[in-house]
């Protein structure tokens, strides 16, 4: 089985090349506009692990992210945020909103793979 | 396509929608509409672009985009006590963005060493280092513009330094002791898949220790209870195992340990060497978040958590559902309903012959086929159609650099923005509408001054309007200004031998002189508007499309230029005639009147030809079937019709046909794909019968000269009365 992973982001540029790298590199992949968005699909999906960008409108990745920790049930989930600053403000801020990891964007595939592979310990 | 290419093209897409709210965004916040949720949305759209361009390598557009997003980030923070200050700017930078976008999607090369550009992005730079445009060339400029925005590659480690580092790469077998905190768990962090990951780097050995685990009962799912000491070979890097425990390198301990060492994992093995270098010390307490690392730089963001909740409080901008589909889809789609709606016509032309559609079941379920076919051409038609929001929105651009390059101060307001037209046609009045707004504020708006005088506001005002009457799409450019100068119009008209000194004109007939080819009132050739480009190629753009524009002015009061123009393209409302036993359809948007040519006054009129005197006007006879090569000239009128047209130009014209059938909807069939185009002949329609008809071309049969020898040829032959 592979791994399910649900991306979420407004743009549709960037949910475009996430599906793309991530699909190519064997994931099964869904996709989510923001984080509203990201919540209902996290039930209905019931990934392995998240990919998340910050700004986006209605619920950012934050605000994606509190909800999540803050249900029990998804206490242990690797989220992993996409950032295009690798500012290192950012990242700790990442992390002390209960980030598991972060990708900066633009990404490369294999820096997304490698990334995935450090919080579930699996490639695919 | 390849995937790559299709997400480039999602990409530009994308960026129309983006560009979109920002202009929108811009929009309000001119309108004084300081809502926190507005600027949030335009930092969105900027920072979306600014992602995608970055995955394109589009270094430019990404480096425009962040000076811009800077600025928006301090605004939105408050850092910019009077974004009003920084609007003017922000807008040019807009703009800027808008071109940007336009060279990377049609390949032309921007010059970014361009001065006006270096200018725009050190004025961003200056309007953020500064916190305020107050001084928006001040010197900090410099600096911010070199640097733009560079992906700094992964930064790794608070340990010790790279120097120190480095000899280790060389050593076979690295061992270190690795100690999760509880916040590794929280964060939803898995040793275990820390570990695994290690294993790309070479062969693993881990040994787990279970000192610190409390009595089952007594554990918590997250506690932080285990150990692992690790030893790893092949020869991997300190630097490349802090990269595997890169997002946890503050949740964590990571200890190294001697390698010379024994199994043992002491820090005391071997004195001399420090043997433990500590990663970083995680936090020890239990809810306690750790604090930030040292002072945040200067320009950290804040959280925007709390954006994201009033974001989510305010009513959120409902999101469209939609679905990106080819153009040539639904062309496609167009194409067989237009087919469908022949066939239905066709059936019910034969039933009724049959006699069968006499059969209440009949006559029924025909009603339904074409009320359903109707419909569904209808609903169809309405894929294509699009708001002219987007097209509004580029204008005000075109009033700005307009208003700049002019000296004059104008708004643009803008009404029915919702009104929605053909996608055809809204990308093909994109250039006649820019040119007509460029008019306006060059040659309508008078400069503050003047208008002062006048007891005028300063600031001009244009609104642009669109919305739907009577089956059409009405676009309105109005201004507040001068006003046309009717004799001053003349005189020109006369000098350039346009018409004859000593010709009357109504004041339509006046502005309809704007639109004769060549013809230009500038006194002098502006950036604006003396591009070679005159209100007759508008003319000529609007009458492509369909539709029609006549002016309308008011000396000192204003001008308004409408544009009429068909909903759709596909589908026109016409008049079936006859002609020598053919049938042909005249667009109903030309036609003015009908009338049997028994009750027509023909007059000869001088060296002008035969005309129509109609309540005192006189209007050019065309014989409609020697014009399209049917026939000779007819002799006699009096057993035919006469159909009063009117050129897009505002050209009158009065059709000799022999009989008119009746008013139709007509799929309109190119013509010129297979015969070229053909002199007085717009395109073709299948009728009911399956027989084609033709469609005639009312502004080249009636708006040209040809037009007029054609009927002094009528009047010749048939003599006149």
């Amino acid at each position: 089985m592979p791994l399910k992973i649900l991306a979420i982001d407004d743009s549709r540029t960037m949910r475009g090349m996430l599906s793309e790298a991530l699909t190519e590199a064997g994931f099964e992949t869904h996709l989510a506009e923001d984080g509203e968005d990201g919540l209902r699909k996290l039930e209905e999906v019931q990934p392995d692990l998240v990919i998340t960008d910050i700004n986006m409108p209605r619920l950012d990745g934050f605000g994606f992210i509190d909800a999540v920790r803050a249900d029990r049930r998804h206490r242990g989930l690797p989220i992993l945020v996409l950032t295009t600053e690798s500012a290192q403000d950012l990242k700790d801020r990442a992390r002390r909103a209960g980030a598991t990891g972060w990708i900066v964007k633009p990404f490369h595939e294999t820096k997304l793979v490698s990334a995935i592979r450090r919080v579930t310990g699996r490639g695919v | 396509m390849t995937g790559r290419d299709s997400l480039r093209e999602t990409f530009f897409q994308e960026c129309e929608d983006l560009l979109e709210v920002m202009t929108d965004g811009f929009a309000r916040l001119e309108a004084a509409e300081r809502d926190p949720e507005t600027i949030n949305a335009v930092f969105r759209a900027v920072h979306s672009i600014k992602g995608g361009a970055g995955a394109f390598g589009f270094e430019a557009l990404v480096r425009c985009a962040h000076a811009l997003e800077d600025v928006l980030d301090d605004m939105r923070n408050g850092r910019i006590a009077d974004a009003g200050l920084v609007l003017p700017l922000m807008m040019r930078g807009g703009d800027r963005l808008f071109d940007l976008v336009e060279a990377e999607r049609t390949g032309v090369p921007f010059d970014e060493t361009a001065a006006d550009h270096r200018a725009l992005l050190q004025e961003l730079a200056a309007a953020r280092a500064d916190g305020s445009a107050a001084s928006p060339l001040s010197a900090p400029a410099e600096a911010r513009e070199e640097d733009g925005f560079v992906p700094t590659p992964l930064a790794i480690l608070p340990l010790g330094d790279a120097a120190e580092a480095a000899p280790d790469s060389s050593l076979p077998t690295l061992r270190f002791r690795f100690t999760p905190t509880r916040t590794l768990y929280i964060n939803g962090n898995d040793p275990v898949a820390l570990l695994r990951a290690l294993r790309e780097l070479g062969p693993v050995t881990t040994e787990a220790t279970l000192d610190g685990l409390p009595p089952l009962d007594a554990a918590q799912w997250d506690g932080a209870y285990l150990s692992w000491t690790v030893t790893l070979e092949g020869g991997a890097s300190r630097a490349e195992v802090l990269e595997v425990f890169e997002f946890v390198a503050e949740d964590a301990r990571l200890e190294f340990l001697d390698e010379m060492a024994d199994a043992q994992p002491t820090a005391t093995a071997v004195p001399g060497i420090a043997p433990v270098r500590r990663l970083t010390l995680g936090l020890s307490s239990d809810e306690a978040m750790p604090p930030a690392p040292g002072p945040a730089p200067a320009h950290a963001s804040p959280p925007v958590v709390p954006s994201a909740r009033s974001a989510a409080a305010h009513a959120p901008p409902e999101a469209r559902q939609s679905i990106r589909v080819d153009l040539e889809r639904v062309d496609r789609l167009i194409n067989l309903v237009g087919e469908l709606v022949i066939s239905e016509a066709m059936l019910s032309q034969s039933l009724s012959q049959s006699g069968a559609a006499q059969d209440p079941a009949v006559v029924t379920s025909l009603g339904q086929l074409k009320q359903l076919s109707t419909e569904l051409q209808e609903r169809i038609m309405a894929i294509r159609a699009q708001s002219v929001k987007p097209l509004f929105q580029r204008m005000s651009r075109i009033v700005r650099e307009g208003a700049a390059a002019a000296g004059c101060e104008v708004r643009l307001l803008t009404d029915g923005e919702a009104t929605e037209v053909d996608k055809t046609v809204i990308e093909r009045l994109a250039d006649p509408l820019t040119h007509m707004l460029r008019n306006a504020v060059d040659h309508g708006i008078e400069d503050p001054e003047t208008r002062e005088e006048a007891g005028k506001p300063r600031q001009g005002t244009v609104l642009l309007s669109a919305a739907h009457r009577s089956g059409q799409v009405i676009i309105e450019i109005t201004d507040d200004g001068a006003g046309i100068d009717t004799e001053r119009v003349l005189a020109k008209a006369v000098e350039k031998g346009l018409i004859p000194a000593e010709a009357e004109l109504s004041e339509q007939d006046i502005y309809n002189l704007l639109f004769e080819p060549g013809f230009s009132t500038a006194p002098r050739i502006s950036d604006l508007s003396g591009r070679g480009v005159g209100m007759d190629v508008v003319r000529s753009e609007i009458r492509a499309l369909g539709g029609r524009v006549t002016l309308h002015s008011v000396r000192g009061r204003g001008t308004t230029a409408t544009i009429s123009l068909p909903l759709t393209l596909a589908v026109v409302e016409g008049m079936l005639i006859e002609l020598a036993g053919e049938t042909l359809v005249v667009p109903s948007t030309t036609l003015r009147e009908t009338m049997r040519g028994t009750d027509a006054a023909i007059h000869r009129m001088g060296a002008g030809g035969p005309v129509l005197v109609m309540r005192g006007e006189l209007v050019p006879l065309v014989d409609l079937g020697l014009r399209l090569g049917y026939r000779a000239a007819c002799t006699d009128t009096t057993e035919r019709s006469l159909l009063l047209v009117e050129s897009s130009a505002g050209r009158r014209a009065a059709l000799i046909v022999d009989d008119i059938i009746g008013q139709r909807e007509v799929v309109i069939k190119g013509l010129s794909e297979n015969y070229g185009q053909v002199p007085g002949i717009a395109a073709a329609t299948i009728l009911g019968d399956g027989s084609i008809a033709l469609i005639v071309d009312v502004d080249q049969v009636a708006g040209n000269e040809t037009a007029l020898r054609d009927a002094d040829t009528l009047l010749s032959a048939a003599g006149a009365r």
